[in-house]
């Protein structure tokens, strides 16, 4: 007869939980950051949409938050391998950013202070799929968590969802971000384990 | 005869990258700042290991490890000295 001592079994979780392979589930929100934390007051702040043709669509933080705003209640899955459920977010939808943005690009890049970046398909930012969010746990974003807003784009690995953004560059080829240049996968989708290049 | 191809390297490569790289000197190819690997300011708790500049916290280094191979990029560094026993 085997003997398990509850100590040594693996973190108890739900039956009901999926998770994406290779995750584990954190009850904390774990801060990761390629840098020192940019601190951008509001009345600084801008957001900018830039197409392949040069256009420039800016949004001030008035006008962000004056923007519709959704309450988004989401999984979301870090490539270092930590999962967090049902995280609560507020923000702006980019299908209503990028609703009077004309352009004929495929993929974007977004830029956040502090000179991070990362690439994704345009049409993984339409539909609802992702958000401008400025409001976690009916709190202002932090900086460490990215605020005053960050991007929210939970269905790919969190690496995705830059803190700190400031722009969305449209673009008609596809241009590696941070740290898609430095290994990481193109696409990042948790669900098929596209952590690293050759995923 | 103009080229060899990069098997070539493996020796001389091998002789560099078996030293202690944190004493060699760097340059930075945002300010041009020379100083010490030793000195840069590392950022380990991120999808990978990030160095920056001391003087203009432009990134000089990034390391990535995947499951069989890392990924080194060294585009924010001009040049690495790196001191040899004589």
């Amino acid at each position: 007869m085997a003997i398990v001592s509850p100590g040594f079994t693996r973190r108890r979780q739900s039956p009901d939980v999926q998770l994406p392979p290779g995750q584990y589930l954190t009850e904390d929100f774990p801060v990761l950051t390629a840098g020192p934390t940019p601190r951008v007051p509001t009345d600084r702040w801008e957001f900018t949409v830039g197409t392949e043709a040069g256009q420039k669509h800016t949004w001030s933080w008035q006008q962000l938050i004056e923007l519709p705003a959704e309450k988004i209640t989401t999984d979301i899955h870090c490539v270092t391998k930590w999962s967090k459920l049902r995280t609560r977010w507020k923000g702006v939808s980019l299908d209503v950013l990028l609703e009077d943005v004309e352009t004929a690009a495929d993929f974007a890049l977004i830029h956040s202070y502090g000179g991070y970046t990362t690439n994704l398909p345009l049409e993984d930012l339409l539909d609802g799929q992702a958000w401008i969010a400025y409001r976690y746990d009916d709190d202002d974003l932090t900086p460490e968590h990215g605020g005053p807003a960050r991007l929210l784009v939970p269905h790919l690995y969190f690496w995705k969802s830059a803190k700190w953004v400031r722009g969305i560059q449209l673009l008609l080829e596809d241009e590696p971000g941070f740290w898609e240049t430095a290994g990481y996968h193109d696409y990042g989708d948790p669900w098929r384990e596209q952590r690293y290049q050759g995923d | 005869m103009s080229h060899v191809d990069g098997n070539s390297l493996a020796g001389d490569l091998r002789e560099i990258f078996a030293v202690d790289l944190t004493v060699a000197t760097g340059q930075c190819a945002g300010c041009g700042y020379k100083g010490s690997v030793a000195t840069l300011r590392v950022y380990q708790n991120a999808p990978g290991i990030v160095a920056r500049c001391p003087h203009c916290e432009e990134v000089v280094l990034r390391l990535v490890r995947g499951r069989d191979r890392a990924w080194l990029d060294l585009r924010g560094t001009v040049s690495l000295e790196i001191p040899l026993e004589s």
